[in-house]
């Protein structure tokens, strides 16, 4: 009980650390503003990625909207920050919590249903969002987008360094929500789902209750990230969220490793970085994605994490196996080749 | 004392009648054998008993927690293994890329001590839960010799064991009547032998009540105290092992009837 204590201080203590190291980097400019940016905007495609690879990785119900309800968020938050004056902070929490009431309403009906209607409904779902968000002109400014939504600040130095922070935090809440939740019962709940829906039911597990959870939770998290995503960008605008995004966030998904918390992680910062450095292919640029996709199904269909045998980083297991004296051990041969 | 009932139960599949008019009263403590040629609707039984398929007509009643009998028709799969009544499937149903213990684990899920809310918070009652299911669940694997393997991947199992390990997690939802779908399905004659001690076994220290589905019937005829034969969807013997065995319309129902002409 005392060591779980303990290897929770040091992990929060690492990810502190962590925290004020790269918003520093950041600040001094030693990390400079574009990179600064592509990690931002990275960050937030994680933190969606890992909602939607909660309901299509974790619980195995694939979902094609994620973009319809990133856009929930985005409008949500935009809304309460520049017709109501809200603090960005609980707009970006409301985004979110609209969010998952939009998931909570399309799981209830679709998540009965045993399949992949959830993905043709979703499918449809984020349709929907696009075209009632080009018609609600009033709230969205319909076609021409959203413009003037207010920074986190308007200081052209904090500017960067406010929106990497806030996204830091972010991401790193959701990142430790679902671990935990994952590695516990609930968590083994879901997951049994995905391996075997008729027996978990048999095994005692409420499949409709944790599918529907878990979805929720999904849409709440992919909310939260388009909540970030209005005030860091400034402008929105509905073609943003059509189904080439939501199609990003499951390549990104698909391609880290379904399941796979750390492979999401790598291939989200990694998929944004690359979008980035080939801007100079122009429109070629969407070919490679389905290129590295095809490569990887046919070389490591399990994902990135495939390649460290599908198991994901955790801060807090290497915590608590990291031992300062077997490495010293190492470096002297003759003492350990002795036992 | 009567744990399970089954009153009059059918269920139609389209125009087909799977199950007519089934009767089933479990005592607790009995080892009760249910056999009959393929396609007589044997698992269809265990599927309407343990809420997989809701009966067209017909009524189910489960002794709960509280030592009542109570309705449990309407059911869902997971309530009715709430109430204590757990199944293994005839076709190999394990989470086949969670290792053993996890497989074990998540059947103790409905009986955990902590929410999702102490989970992603990781509160002390997460902590001392965890520590619990993990000690019991150990318990269980070594039962049956399977703890030093409870790291595998279930299908890196010997298919055996995987039989075994189906048991292991009905035993984890803590029933008190076990219902067993072909258990000794694809097993040598010695692995059958060594199931019947572990299923006499297994009644013996966890009290169980135990419903089995067999084709071997070395294995029926050796622990059940009473058999229900099956044919077309209807029950046309029942009683001891060694009554069934001279049954006539049981001898007819696996062997076929001989032709008049020849008579």
């Amino acid at each position: 009980m005392n060591k779980d204590r303990k290897t929770n201080l040091i992990s929060f203590l690492i990810i502190l650390f962590g925290f004020i190291l790269t918003t520093g980097l950041v600040a001094f400019r030693v990390i400079d503003e574009y990179t600064a940016q592509i990690l931002t905007i990275g960050g937030i495609n994680v933190i969606i990625a890992l909602g939607l690879n909660l309901i299509s990785g974790f619980t195995g119900q694939l979902a094609l909207g994620h973009a319809g309800f990133m856009a929930v968020g985005a409008y949500t938050t935009a809304a309460l920050i520049m017709k109501l004056n809200v603090p960005i902070f609980p707009a970006i929490l409301a985004g979110g919590l609209v969010s998952a009431v939009f998931g909570l309403l399309i799981g209830l009906p679709a998540l009965r249903l045993h399949g992949d209607y959830l993905a043709i409904v979703t499918l449809g779902f984020g349709e929907i969002i696009r075209v009632i968000m080009v018609n609600l002109s009033d709230i969205t400014g319909g076609p021409a987008g959203l413009k003037g939504i207010p920074p986190f600040t308007t200081n052209f130095f904090w500017r960067p360094v406010l929106s990497f922070a806030l996204v830091y935090i972010f991401l790193v809440l959701v990142i430790i929500i679902l671990n935990n939740l994952i590695n516990s019962s609930p968590g083994r709940a879901i997951i049994s789902i995905r391996e075997d829906e008729i027996a978990a039911n048999a095994m005692g597990i409420n499949v409709f209750y944790f599918k529907i959870f878990a979805f929720t939770l999904s849409a709440f998290i992919a909310g939260l990230g388009g909540g970030i995503y209005a005030p860091f960008f400034g402008y929105l605008n509905p073609n943003m969220f059509n189904f080439q995004k939501s199609v990003e966030f499951l390549i990104i998904v698909v391609l880290g490793g379904m399941g796979n918390i750390t492979g999401t992680v790598l291939a989200g910062f990694g998929l944004t970085y690359l979008q980035e450095i080939l801007r100079f292919l122009k429109d070629y640029r969407l070919v490679i994605y389905p290129l590295i996709l095809v490569l990887m199904m046919l070389f490591q269909p399990a994902g990135l994490m495939g390649f460290f045998g599908n198991k994901g980083f955790s801060l807090t297991r290497f915590v608590r196996e990291f031992n300062p004296k077997k490495i010293f051990r190492m470096k002297n041969p003759g003492k350990a080749g002795e036992k | 004392m009567t744990v399970l009932k089954a009153e009059n139960i059918s269920i139609l599949f389209g125009g087909l009648k799977a199950v007519s008019n089934f009767n089933l009263e479990l005592k607790a403590g009995e080892l009760v054998g249910l056999i009959g040629p393929n396609g007589a609707g044997k698992t269809t039984i265990f599927n309407i008993l343990t809420g997989v398929y809701t009966p067209t007509s017909g009524s189910i009643l489960l002794q709960g927690r509280n030592d009542s009998l109570q309705n449990v028709t309407k059911f869902q799969p997971y309530q009715i293994t709430g109430l204590g009544m757990a199944r293994t499937f005839q076709n190999i149903r394990l989470f086949k890329n969670l290792t053993v213990l996890d497989n074990v684990r998540i059947a103790t899920h409905f009986n955990t001590k902590y929410t999702i809310f102490h989970s992603i918070l990781r509160l002390p009652a997460f902590y001392k839960e965890e520590q619990r299911i993990k000690r019991r669940c150990k318990e269980l694997l070594k039962i049956f010799d399977l703890e030093q393997k409870s790291d595998e991947l279930a299908k890196n199992l010997s298919y055996g064991e995987q039989r075994k390990l189906e048991i292991v997690r009905a035993l984890a939802t803590n029933p008190h009547i076990l219902l067993l779908d072909e258990p000794a399905a694809g097993m040598n004659p010695q692995e059958t032998q060594d199931l019947m001690e572990l299923i006499k076994f297994i009644k013996e220290k966890f009290n169980l009540t135990i419903l089995l589905i067999e084709h071997d019937m070395n294995l029926v005829m050796g622990i059940c105290q009473r058999i229900i034969v099956l044919d077309y969807g209807q029950v046309i013997a029942q009683g001891k092992p060694a009554e069934i065995a001279k049954n006539p319309r049981v001898i007819k129902a696996y062997l076929g009837k001989e032709n008049e002409n020849d008579a």
